[in-house]
């Protein structure tokens, strides 16, 4: 598998929302990423067990929510929709559950393009249920092969799009968070994670090639967004949540070297990096995913999406109708506006993307090291590396020192508190030996092992 | 500065060879060991926990200040052991069935070790009959539930009845985790809720109190 050598997009005015140089065109005809931004609505079930008396009080929610934003799609002159289908862990056991409520999905789908013309395309994200078993069998197992037969009976199905959040790492990740250990950090994302990353999407690229469907992308969500919400709590600090971020886009490129075409996963905030190394279209979650988390990137997450994602919602009743229906109409609505600024030119989407970007970037430094200029930055220092491991070293070194001048520059706030950190990180990070060889020696002495199979990450 | 308050110092800071050092030098100067833990230790946690709580340091570095109290509580347990001096209190934690997180979980355990709780963690994706037994065979006082998803709150409420139905009746359960409630927590018929971590601690002194 190629690694990436350079970039797709070198010029920050380049990397904007609704345009990217290698879009994806689906059955309908949505071409994402070719000047349109699509609204991306996600849900979920309200509080209830899932198991085989409930299965059908489940798909009811699901007929009823994915009835409700169709609807809605079509009232409000949607140019298009991306429906993405999150399972829950109960759905991937049982793959049949997951399936048959990704078909529920696609005939209310097919039925709203025939009757009113809408456009859609169902993403499908089994959700990793590898984690299950602690330590977690990576590569095999009935956890393993439930999941695949759901991305294969789905795919099957007419699920166009798949996805995950996939897990590879997070046994050394999670720690590695509260420690605030950087080097962790690296190893569980760039050594065990892209390890990972690689196994497993070259499995589900397969399964792509084999009934006609794109790989769409991964995310670093248990990674970067657990840092960000650790962050967003004043548990670790907000500049280790934005240099995690900075690496976390090592492991999530793999996906791409392994055949994803994108839609990138909306809750990879790293999303814009994919951006600007691959071209691809991305998926992103800003503002309007509030129901799901807080973040502090709700306005600049937009500023290169081909997609703009709700994250999640739970189907309860709100004054202005079911969850679904009303996120999807805040998401028409984000996408309305983003796609009248690109009718009204390139000088008119800059000048959205600029007030988009600005009014985050200088408030918080994961928000500093996501704006156009930054993510080149990072992309740049990622595609230079010849490995993984050097490669999540640079992106962070690199997050550190625009950091650090940005700091000095008066143009973004980082705390008295918070400074130290760039200090420790950058030593942390240049200690480091320059081989991954001696790294993985050095750090399978101080780990935890028993939390993970070791041979599942050729270690 | 006395030893014993050398000793609170260092815990806090996190400095693990100065907590050996001093814990060392207390025992052979003839401090009984659960006095080094109830006036030394506990203290040191307790003020990063306040530390803490107003947003003065992070998680990182409360977790250091743990690992040096551990330190010196390797040293001191044998001792508390052979004396036959047990914590007055045991929690037994878990994330519930079906929920996976263990993050908030984990915190809450190692600041309810910081506070002197014997803490018997079970891990995640358990399910109610192993919060029992668990509960049963440690004699614990107290019982933390965590969960993260909406569709595992329902297994917090499975498990605060499975609780209730094996009579253990004087068993607290507190109850944590993002979609997590106080009007839940009445609901289900748990003990207690606490928003975060850092409140747990708080919370669990309380009930253990009661």
């Amino acid at each position: 598998m190629p690694r990436y050598q350079k970039l797709a997009i070198v010029d920050p005015a380049e990397l904007r929302f609704g345009i990217a140089p290698n879009p994806l065109t689906t059955r309908h005809g949505m071409t994402i990423g070719g000047g349109i931004v699509y609204p991306e609505l996600n849900f979920t079930l309200p509080p209830m067990f899932v198991d085989k008396t409930t299965i059908s009080k489940a798909q009811d929610h699901y007929r009823q929510i994915i009835g409700g934003a169709l609807q809605r799609a079509v009232e409000l002159e949607a140019p298009g929709l991306v429906v993405e289908f999150e399972t829950l862990p109960p759905m991937t056991e049982n793959p049949e559950w997951g399936i048959d409520i990704a078909k529920i999905l696609l005939e209310a789908m097919e039925k709203a393009n025939t009757q009113h013309g809408l456009k859609s395309v169902l993403r499908m994200t089994p959700n990793d249920t590898r984690e299950m078993e602690r330590p977690p069998a990576m590569r095999s197992g009935m956890l393993w092969e439930k999941m695949l037969e759901t991305f294969e009976g789905s795919a099957a199905a007419g699920a166009e799009l798949l996805s995950i959040e996939s897990v590879g790492g997070k046994e050394v990740h999670d720690d590695a968070l509260l420690t605030g250990d950087i080097a962790s950090v690296i190893f569980g994302l760039c050594v065990m994670g892209t390890r990972d990353m690689r196994f497993l999407w070259s499995q589900l690229d397969k399964i792509a090639k084999q009934y006609g469907v794109h790989c769409a992308g991964d995310t670093a969500c248990g990674f970067g967004n657990t840092a960000m919400v650790l962050a967003e709590q004043k548990m670790i600090p907000r500049v280790f949540a934005a240099v995690v971020r900075a690496i976390s886009a090592v492991r999530t490129l793999v996906g791409y070297e392994c055949g994803c075409v994108g839609p990138g996963k909306d809750c990879g905030y790293e999303n814009i990096i994919m951006k600007a190394i691959t071209g691809f279209p991305m998926a992103m979650e800003g503002k309007t995913s509030a129901c799901a988390h807080l973040s502090p990137l709700g306005n600049i997450a937009a500023a290169a999406c081909d997609t703009w994602s709700n994250e999640s919602v739970q189907n309860i009743k709100l004054l202005g109708g079911m969850a679904p229906t009303v996120y999807l109409e805040q998401l028409v609505y984000d996408c309305r506006i983003m796609n009248q600024a690109l009718g009204d030119g390139r000088d008119a989407a800059l000048l959205y993307r600029k007030w988009l970007v600005n009014s985050d970037a200088g408030l918080d430094p994961q928000a500093f090291v996501l704006t156009p200029e930054s993510s080149i930055a990072i992309a740049q220092s990622i595609v230079q590396a010849p490995d993984d491991y050097t490669a999540g070293k640079q992106a962070a070194l690199t997050a550190i020192e625009l950091l650090r001048q940005g700091h000095r520059n008066g143009l973004v706030r980082i705390s008295e508190m918070e400074l130290p950190w760039l200090d420790t990180m950058r030593e942390a990070v240049e200690d480091l030996p320059a081989d991954e060889g001696q790294f993985i020696c050095q750090m399978m002495g101080t780990l935890e092992t028993e939390k993970f199979c070791a041979k599942d990450y050729e270690l | 500065m006395s030893e014993l308050q050398e000793l609170t110092a260092a815990v806090e800071k996190g400095n693990r060879k100065e907590a050996i050092r001093l814990t060392n030098l207390l025992i052979e100067a003839g401090m009984p060991p659960m006095d080094i833990v109830e006036t030394g230790l506990v203290p040191a946690m307790s003020n990063v926990g306040e530390k803490f709580k107003n947003n003065e340091i992070f998680v990182p570095e409360m977790l250091i200040a743990a690992r040096a109290m551990k330190e010196a509580m390797a040293i001191i347990q044998p001792l508390l052991t052979a004396a036959g001096i047990k914590p007055k209190y045991t929690a037994i934690i878990g994330t519930v069935q079906g929920d996976l997180h263990d993050i908030g979980k984990n915190l809450v355990a190692m600041m309810l070790k910081g506070a002197n709780f014997n803490v018997i963690d079970i891990g995640t994706n358990v399910p109610p009959e192993k919060f029992v037994a668990a509960a049963k065979e440690h004699e614990a006082q107290l019982v933390g539930l965590s969960a993260l998803l909406t569709t595992t709150m329902p297994a917090m409420k499975t498990t605060v009845e499975a609780f209730r139905t094996a009579g253990l009746n004087t068993v607290k359960i507190m109850i944590g985790g993002a979609p997590i409630t106080q009007e839940f927590a009445d609901e289900i018929g748990a003990d207690g809720y606490s928003p975060d971590a850092a409140s747990a601690v708080d919370l669990a002194n309380k009930m253990v109190a009661a």
